[in-house]
């Protein structure tokens, strides 16, 4: 799904945390929102999900204007910088949330909610978990099962909160591949958040960069990696990048 | 390889936050007399001076005609003051952790009314506000459902004093919580109402029940409000307001049976309170800090 994003800005009372910014992703894309702490990432991204409404500006799903849709409406596949997973619920009941939460009409028969569960903790990897409960499992395995809960969904696109902010190198690296794996099979068009400039240029296709400032979050320059690398558009980029 | 005898003390260090040994006996010795004198032996003295005339007399005078009517009355009104004050906690916390809004603090503070105001002063309000005697007082005697003097006073007195209980257990451990869970569920396709069933509440099940039970104790006990609001009308006196009555009429017996059952029943909330404790100190643990 295309998403476009039209002049939008967002202010929580006096504080400006984005001024109007503009950025169309084309279908499929794997983006990174890379940027300093308070640049206004998680903002956007939760415009995007619907948790957040924009002060000003539009947000367009495949043309069709979707700034008023509910967050139930947007069915998008949101993972959270905490991961937040249901800690009452057993893993299994976590991935099944979503299908269990559809109207009874278009709701999947019970059946259908365990053979759809299986298949997605074998995509993450993980097929012996299920009747674990959060707490029980590794920072690594927690991210693997919120990835799981939010594509259970069949989501329209998939949004990632620093999806990898509160891991070790090493896991990092791993589930950086695991995502790309899945956005390729998925087809997915994904939107990630981070501040680490390496991971954003190593796995997305368009990397965008915003900085902050006193006037709220803005984006400072659009594009591939390579030509951000090769043509940073300010000082901001091209110092935020070398670091 | 260095020599390890070195890691091992010889003689064992006083912890840098532990007392002298005189002081802690001194302390220990303190808070034991106050709990003796204080708490245990009022406790025993109730259960004693109820049992005085053996098990049976206590019994009997407990389901004499002046005596089971002020039992049930307060078994009732605790079975409608403590859900509708659930219910009302619930919304109060909800509602100030998951939203933002000006004068949050304001009302935090309203919440803890109750704690600092006089119950007199709460069953003077209520008298005020619906006795016979006010417009809206007169209209709802007129219809045949007086507020003073009757059940729905002593209801409202007791929501009023037990009110900030539950809001106030639930509140710190909704905070801590966060509105993460809650907003996954909600992308993930829940409803609102939904959500609320299916995560919000078994996330604070523990608080909940906890902040009920306080609630309770509080409600059944309940004097002061109530013996305004009552007017010492037979029909609208309940357990505390009755025991306090056989007293000046010298039924001493009568009086402490009645006393060993409200001090039995605050017991038994007790000790499930410390049950919950224990079982659950995870999930409680944020209220001890918060408090
Ligand atoms: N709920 C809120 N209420 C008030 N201000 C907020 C709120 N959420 C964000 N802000 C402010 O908006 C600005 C952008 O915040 P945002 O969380 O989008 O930044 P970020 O780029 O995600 O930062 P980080 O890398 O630290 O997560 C910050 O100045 C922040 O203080
Ligand atoms: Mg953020």
């Amino acid at each position: 799904m295309k998403i476009e994003i039209d002049e939008i800005s967002k202010a929580f009372g006096t504080t400006a945390a984005l001024t109007p910014v503009s950025l169309s992703i084309p279908s499929g894309a794997l983006v990174a929102l890379l940027g300093p702490s308070g640049s206004g990432k998680t903002t956007l991204l939760r415009i995007l999900g619907g948790l957040e409404f924009p002060t000003s500006g539009r947000v367009l799903f495949d043309g069709q204007d979707a700034t008023g849709l509910t967050v139930q409406q947007r069915r998008a596949g949101f993972v959270f910088q905490s991961y937040a997973l249901f800690r009452h619920m057993t893993v299994f009941e976590n991935i099944a949330y979503g299908l269990r939460a559809r109207p009874r009409a278009v709701r999947p028969p019970k059946a259908e909610i365990t053979r759809r569960v299986t298949k997605l903790l074998e995509l993450i990897q993980l097929p012996e978990i299920g009747a674990r409960y959060p707490s029980q499992l590794s920072g690594g395995q927690r991210q693997r099962v919120a990835l799981a809960r939010a594509l259970a969904i069949e989501p329209r696109m998939l949004l990632l909160d620093e999806p990898f902010g509160a891991l070790d190198a090493k896991v990092r690296k791993e589930l950086r591949q695991g995502l790309r794996d899945i956005h390729d099979e998925t087809g997915l068009t994904t939107v990630f958040v981070t501040h680490d400039q390496e991971e954003a240029m190593e796995l997305a296709d368009l990397v965008v960069v915003m900085s902050g400032s006193q006037t709220g979050g803005r984006i400072e320059q659009i594009g591939k990696p390579a030509d951000i690398r090769a043509r940073p558009a300010s000082d901001f980029v091209r110092s935020f990048i070398a670091a | 390889m260095s020599d390890l005898s070195h890691a091992t003390p010889a003689r064992r260090f006083r912890a840098p936050t532990e007392e002298a040994p005189l002081a802690r006996w001194l302390l220990i010795g303190f808070v034991t007399l106050a709990l003796a004198v204080l708490v245990f032996a009022p406790l025993i003295a109730i259960f004693v001076e109820a049992l005085s005339k053996g098990w049976e007399a206590a019994w009997k005078s407990l389901f004499s005609r002046e005596a089971l009517p002020a039992i049930k009355l307060t078994l009732t009104v605790a079975a409608i003051a403590v859900p509708l004050n659930a219910a009302f906690g619930i919304a109060a916390a909800w509602f100030i952790t998951k939203f933002d809004f000006r004068g949050k603090a304001f009302l935090i503070t309203l919440i803890d009314l109750p704690f600092s105001v006089s119950p007199v002063v709460a069953g003077l309000c209520i008298v005020l506000l619906f006795g016979a005697n006010t417009a809206i007082g007169a209209w709802l005697v007129a219809h045949g459902f007086p507020i003073v003097f009757a059940l729905p006073g002593i209801v409202l007195a007791t929501v009023f004093v037990t009110f900030p209980f539950v809001a106030r257990e639930l509140i710190p451990v909704m905070i801590e919580q966060g509105r993460a869970e809650e907003e996954a569920a909600l992308t993930l396709g829940a409803s609102g109402w939904r959500t609320f069933l299916t995560v919000t509440l078994p996330n604070i099940r523990w608080a909940l029940l906890y902040g009920v039970l306080l609630s309770n104790a509080r409600a059944m006990g309940e004097f002061g409000a109530v013996a305004v609001v009552s007017g010492r009308r037979e029909s609208a006196t309940t357990m505390p307001l009755k025991i306090e009555m056989f007293y000046n009429e010298y039924q001493g017996a009568t009086a402490f049976a009645m006393a060993g059952l409200l001090a039995f029943l605050a017991l038994l909330t007790l000790l499930l309170k410390t049950w919950l404790e224990n079982r659950h100190a995870g999930e409680l643990s944020a209220n001890r800090r918060g408090h």
